[in-house]
């Protein structure tokens, strides 16, 4: 079941694309935390990713961070394997962290269920927004940037203006029990 | 002509396409019947050989058929516009090329 607003940031800690661990604890002094479940082989995450390296770089030194996280089954989806995404992370320059769930308790925490799906969280740690990154996977048409006015909106020490949207995209691909 | 469309639930780009398909199908004029087939296992996919949802198959040949070799599954299919971007669903002009 996805968390819900005001729900703490849930604890992960898991292998990156760079060679090391990170935790939430990781990233305790940023202000703004977003946590977006993402992964290699989804159309929606290759058309948004471009928007979550802008954000990262816009937004980065003014402690704003953006961690994502694949937890797709790489066994039956293989463009999904760790090595796969070490890969893409590099292709694509990626300027945030790119982490792999490969047990997926870090997704049976969060619950999330698309990619992307973003889950923002305020310098407490409490959810303050879910959902899309902005409501169009053309970047030439999106009209309301959710994720980036909510995070301004954090960094301000403010509510964001919308606070849960449907997230757009791929199923997760949990493992056969 | 015969047109085929699968799509796997799972992935919300499908009915998009349809559409899109719909609206391209009446711009040229064509008045043809769509088979429509959901694809609901792996199996399924591999039997099909669907390499994501959704497919389009005009006459058995995919409008896209540099992906329609990948590997059947159950997944969103990538599409690549002119420009190299992604994209859930076939562009316009790949419609409009199988089309004619």
């Amino acid at each position: 079941m996805t968390i819900v607003l005001a729900t703490e940031a849930p604890t992960f800690d898991l292998p990156g694309v760079d060679g090391q661990r990170h935790s939430l604890d990781d990233y305790a002094d940023k202000p703004a935390l977003a946590v977006v479940w993402s992964c290699n082989h989804c159309p929606y995450v290759q058309a948004w990713e471009g928007r979550m390296i802008e954000l990262q770089r816009e937004l980065g030194d003014r402690g704003f961070e953006l961690v994502a996280i694949s937890s797709n089954d790489a066994d039956a989806y293989p463009e999904d394997s760790f090595d796969a995404m070490k890969a893409r992370a590099e292709e694509q320059g990626f300027n945030f962290d790119y982490l792999y769930d490969e047990d997926q308790s870090a997704l049976n925490a969060y619950g999330a269920e698309r990619t992307p799906e973003v889950f923002l969280f305020d310098r407490d740690r409490r959810l303050v927004y879910h959902g899309a990154i902005d409501d169009s996977r053309e970047e030439d048409e999106v009209s309301e940037s959710y994720l980036r006015d909510a995070i301004e909106a954090v960094l301000a020490g403010e509510e964001p203006p919308v606070s849960d949207t449907p997230p757009v995209g791929c199923t997760v691909k949990r493992r056969s029990a | 002509m015969e047109i085929e469309f699968l799509f796997w639930e799972g992935c919300p780009s499908h009915p998009e396409a349809r559409q899109l398909l719909d609206d391209v199908l009446a711009e040229q004029g064509l008045d043809v019947d769509v088979r429509v087939r959901e694809v609901f296992t792996q199996a399924d996919a591999e039997a099909l050989r669907f390499p994501g949802s959704p497919t389009i198959r005009v006459d058995g040949r995919d409008v896209d058929p540099d992906g329609a070799s990948a590997r059947p599954a159950l997944n969103c299919r990538i599409y690549h516009k002119a420009d190299g971007r992604s994209s859930p669903v076939p562009t316009r002009e790949q419609l409009e090329a199988a089309l004619s």
